[in-house]
Formats: C-alpha cells, sequence, structure tokens
C-alpha cells in the first residue's frame, strides 16, 4: 500500500517524514536541508525543530505542550504555528502519518 | 521553505511560515559543489528512443567505469557535498551492480534517484533497490498506449512494462516521477499522459519537449512540433498544474526552438550541475561531448573531481559571462540565462560561444524559427533508431525491434 496522498493534520496525528524525504544537516554548507526527489529544501530553524519531533510516535499535542514549555509560551498561539507548519509540509508531501506497513 | 534545487530557482512559500533560505542563494548559484550529480552508468539500453539525450557516439561497454571506481566515485561525491545523486544512463538497470552501487550511496549519504526506462525490471530487483535504500524512481514514457509508446521507443511491449514497474514502485512506497518526452507525434496524447500518471498514483510528472541535440537533431525533422501543437500543450499542462495541485506536480519544459528567451541551460554552464559519463569523463552537461574542441578531464585523471570542477579549462570556458560575445556581453538578462545553451549554439552555429539562436536576440532565431515550422509542416514520420552503430531508419515493420 503507498502513503496516502493528504494527510490533515490535528493534534492527535502522529506525523513522520515518509521515506523519501530526509532531513540531514548539510555539513558542507552549515545548513538543514530536506532532501526530496529531484529537490533540496532548506527549513528554517523553527522548521528543523518541529521537525525533528516528528517521529511517527509523538502526536501534535505533545509536540506542542513540549515547545509550550521550552519556550514559556502561551499553548494557544504555538498550537496554530506548528498546525500551520506541519499541514503546510503535508500538503507538500514532507509529512505523513505514522501507520502499520502493509507492504 | 525554499527550493535550492531546481534550476537554482528559490521557490519560496511566503505564508507557510518557513523562512526562505535566500541569504543562501549563493551557496547553489557560486561554483559551489552542485548539489545533485547525474552519474550515466551506461550507454547500454534496450529502448531505440530516436530523441535519445546520449551522444551519437556511445561510450561502449568495455569502456565504463567499473563497480569499484563509481564507488569510488560516489564517495568522493559525498565527501565534497554533493548531496544527491540521479543513476541514469542509457538504462541504469542494464548494469549488474546497480543495487551494490545503490547501496554503497546509502552508505555514503547520498540521495539516490534512479532514472530509468523500467523494461528490464523486476520486482524483486525494484524490492531489493528499494532496501538498498533507493529514495525516488522516474519512469519515461513514450505515451500513453503501446502503439505510439512501442514505436517511439522501438521495443516490444516496453509500454505494458513500464506500466506494470510504476505500479510495483508504488507498492513499494516509492515515490514515482513520471517522465513523458513529447514530440510532434506524442503531443495529441498529452491530456491522456496526464490522467495515466495521475492513475499511476505518481508525484510528478515532468512533461518534457524534445531538446535538439545528437539523436534528436537527428530526427528533428520526424519530432518538431508545430507552433499550434506546442500553444495547445501549454494551454493543456496549465489548466492540469491548476487543475491537480496538491495531487500531482508538473514540470514543463518548452521547446527552444519556439521559445523567445533561451532556457538557463543546466542554471548555467559550470554553476550548478555536472554528470559523469559511463567512461567517467566529468561533464557539464550530458549534451556536452558533442562540442568538438573541449577537452573534458575524467575520474581516472589524477585529478580530484573537485579540481576537475573548479579548475578544468572546460568548465570554465564558458563560466559566469567573461565568455560572453554581443549581443549577450551587453544583454540585461545576460546573468539570468547565461547565454542559453552552449550545446545547441555549436549544434546551430558551427560556435558554441555564440548567442543561443533560441534566444530572439540571435542574429539566427528567425531562421532557426522559419526551419522548425517548416520541418513541422512537412510532416516526415520516419525515425532513425537509437544504437550503437549509429542509428537505423525505421521501417514499414517497425514497432519495436
Amino acid at each position: 500500500m503507498a502513503s496516502p496522498r493528504h494527510i490533515s493534520v490535528s493534534e492527535a496525528s502522529r506525523p513522520v517524514l515518509p521515506r523519501h524525504a530526509k532531513l540531514r544537516f548539510d555539513e558542507t554548507r552549515q545548513v538543514w536541508v530536506i532532501l526530496a526527489p529531484e529537490r533540496v529544501l532548506a527549513p528554517d530553524e523553527i522548521a528543523v525543530e518541529v521537525l525533528q519531533l516528528c517521529d511517527g510516535l509523538r502526536s501534535v499535542a505533545d509536540m506542542i505542550d513540549q515547545l509550550a514549555t521550552k519556550y514559556a509560551a502561551e499553548r494557544d498561539a504555538i498550537a496554530t504555528d506548528v498546525i500551520a507548519m506541519l499541514q503546510d509540509l503535508a500538503d507538500k508531501g514532507f509529512l505523513t502519518e505514522a501507520r502499520e506497513r502493509t507492504a | 521553505m525554499s527550493d535550492i534545487l531546481a534550476d537554482g530557482k528559490i521557490t519560496a512559500g511566503s505564508n507557510d511560515g518557513l523562512a526562505a533560505l535566500e541569504s543562501r542563494r549563493s551557496t547553489a548559484e557560486t561554483f559551489g559543489i552542485p548539489l545533485a550529480v547525474l552519474a550515466e552508468l551506461t550507454h547500454r539500453c534496450p529502448l531505440q528512443c530516436p530523441y535519445c539525450s546520449n551522444p551519437v557516439e556511445l561510450d561502449r561497454s568495455g569502456s565504463e567505469l567499473t563497480t569499484e571506481e563509481w564507488k569510488k566515485v560516489l564517495s568522493e561525491l559525498a565527501e565534497i557535498g554533493v548531496l544527491q545523486i540521479h543513476f541514469s544512463g542509457g538504462e541504469p538497470t542494464a548494469r549488474k551492480d546497480l543495487v551494490e552501487l545503490v547501496r554503497h550511496a546509502s552508505d555514503v549519504g547520498l540521495y539516490s534517484n534512479l532514472i530509468t526506462s523500467a523494461v528490464l525490471l523486476s520486482r524483486e530487483k525494484l524490492s531489493a533497490l528499494a532496501d538498498a535504500g533507493l529514495c525516488h524512481v522516474q519512469i519515461s514514457f513514450q505515451g500513453n498506449e503501446p502503439v505510439v509508446a512501442d514505436r517511439v521507443a522501438g521495443f516490444k511491449h516496453a509500454h505494458a512494462k513500464k506500466l506494470e514497474v510504476a505500479k510495483w514502485t508504488r507498492e513499494l512506497d516509492l515515490p514515482l516521477t513520471v517522465n513523458a518526452v513529447m514530440h510532434r507525434q506524442n503531443l495529441f496524447q498529452l491530456p491522456d499522459i496526464i490522467q495515466m500518471a495521475v492513475d499511476l498514483d505518481a508525484d510528478r510528472l515532468e512533461v518534457a519537449n524534445v531538446q535538439y541535440y545528437g539523436w534528436a537533431l537527428k530526427n528533428r525533422a520526424a519530432l518538431m512540433p508545430t507552433l499550434a501543437q506546442i500553444e495547445e500543450t501549454s494551454r493543456i499542462v496549465e489548466d492540469a498544474q491548476a487543475r491537480l495541485k496538491g495531487t500531482l506536480s508538473i514540470d514543463y519544459v518548452v521547446p527552444d526552438y519556439y521559445a523567445l528567451r533561451p532556457k538557463k541551460c543546466m542554471g548555467g554552464w559550470g554553476r550548478q550541475f555536472f554528470n559523469i559519463s559511463p567512461a567517467g569523463k566529468i561533464l557539464p552537461c550530458h549534451a556536452a561531448e558533442t562540442l568538438t574542441g573541449l577537452e573534458f578531464e575524467s575520474v581516472r585523471s589524477n585529478h580530484s573531481i573537485a579540481w576537475i570542477w573548479q579548475n578544468s579549462e572546460a568548465f570554465n570556458r564558458y563560466r559566469g559571462t567573461g565568455w560572453m560575445p554581443e549581443p549577450c556581453k551587453s544583454c540585461e538578462f545576460r546573468e539570468v540565462d547565461f547565454g542559453g545553451c552552449r550545446c545547441q549554439a555549436f549544434a546551430l552555429t558551427g560556435d558554441a560561444g555564440n548567442t543561443d539562436p533560441a534566444c530572439t536576440l540571435s542574429p539566427l532565431h528567425e531562421r532557426i524559427f522559419k526551419q522548425a515550422e517548416a520541418e513541422a509542416a512537412a510532416d516526415h514520420n520516419r525515425f532513425i533508431y537509437r544504437n550503437f552503430a549509429g542509428g537505423t531508419p525505421e521501417t514499414d515493420g517497425d514497432d519495436g525491434a
């Protein structure tokens, strides 16, 4: 079974990068990159921090709690930003939902 | 977020909460090591497409780099900062060591793309490639049904096989790009090809009009679209891009001869791309060996790949803007398109240092445009098939060799 094309991000989601999107630190250029089919993308620091939390186990709600604590920020504001960012990444094909492998 | 690979363009979403890496633009656009490299593992291929991007003088199998040589090249590329490798050919799966090479690419941290005709792949082989860490599969299609597609490919049952492999690709959870090379004799199928890509659950579709070098130049009269076809094509692509946003991403390459401005070929000579030929030559583009009078260094030489990229005469010959004659020299677009394509300038004017005639500012543009129109109107449809013998004319019995 192929990954579903679209996911809708909510606090209950447990997003993870699909196998074809790889987040790594580019030592040569000293910048984080997402490697995807025929593309190299450069996420900013905040996106990198959020993406590193996307392990397929952690829920978006947990991620928001963690970030709200770390930055001593209002949870609602963090939640709005994080969900918008994750939805954008999902729409671009760089996030999928954790699932059982059937292939 | 910014895309720093696709033609050097920074495509920043303004409201996606991800800052563009504008300040890093120079990383991809100066002579820093390219982000991606094309490895043409072999020129052997079971297909005989008349627009093949390989040179007319193909590298024989005896001259191909060995497994150990390719592995050393992959390690060196990763070490100097290359992030992605495109395994191409010829047909890369004709190499018996492909799984080993993909595994090595994964081991050294390279993101691997397979650019294939698919006709030699079994499900087991594709599965082994996925297990070795292959990240993405691009399959070429010659049409949306076997009558046109198998005739263009010069290979019986090619189309059916491609459909099968495309399905396996998605079953193995690998992202799929459908590459459709378009020309006068298959452009009428474009709407069906777009639907085929959707049905195959492809992530991307490349609608690539033939570029006329090498084999395609030999076959130009049989391939050149009419201007009316190109106008219709652009309309169909724009409509599909809007309709399929979020489902299928469509890249579109317009044919040079009908363009107003030349393409920024390879993102500019020696600026952000190189490829390695089967015999190990490091080339500024896959057609560069058509240029006579330039010596290309090999990975088998005593120089490192980084040295060849930065210092070799061939890479520096047309870098930047210093080499440009008029009308490029004083043109406001000189750093937008870098004078277009050197191989096309050579093929059409005899001098790679001239302005690409695809540009309306070239004194030859009008002639090239008229020639394209005349060839398209003459409608001579017989191909010269690509092979190691310098090409074989199509006969009545041909629908696959």
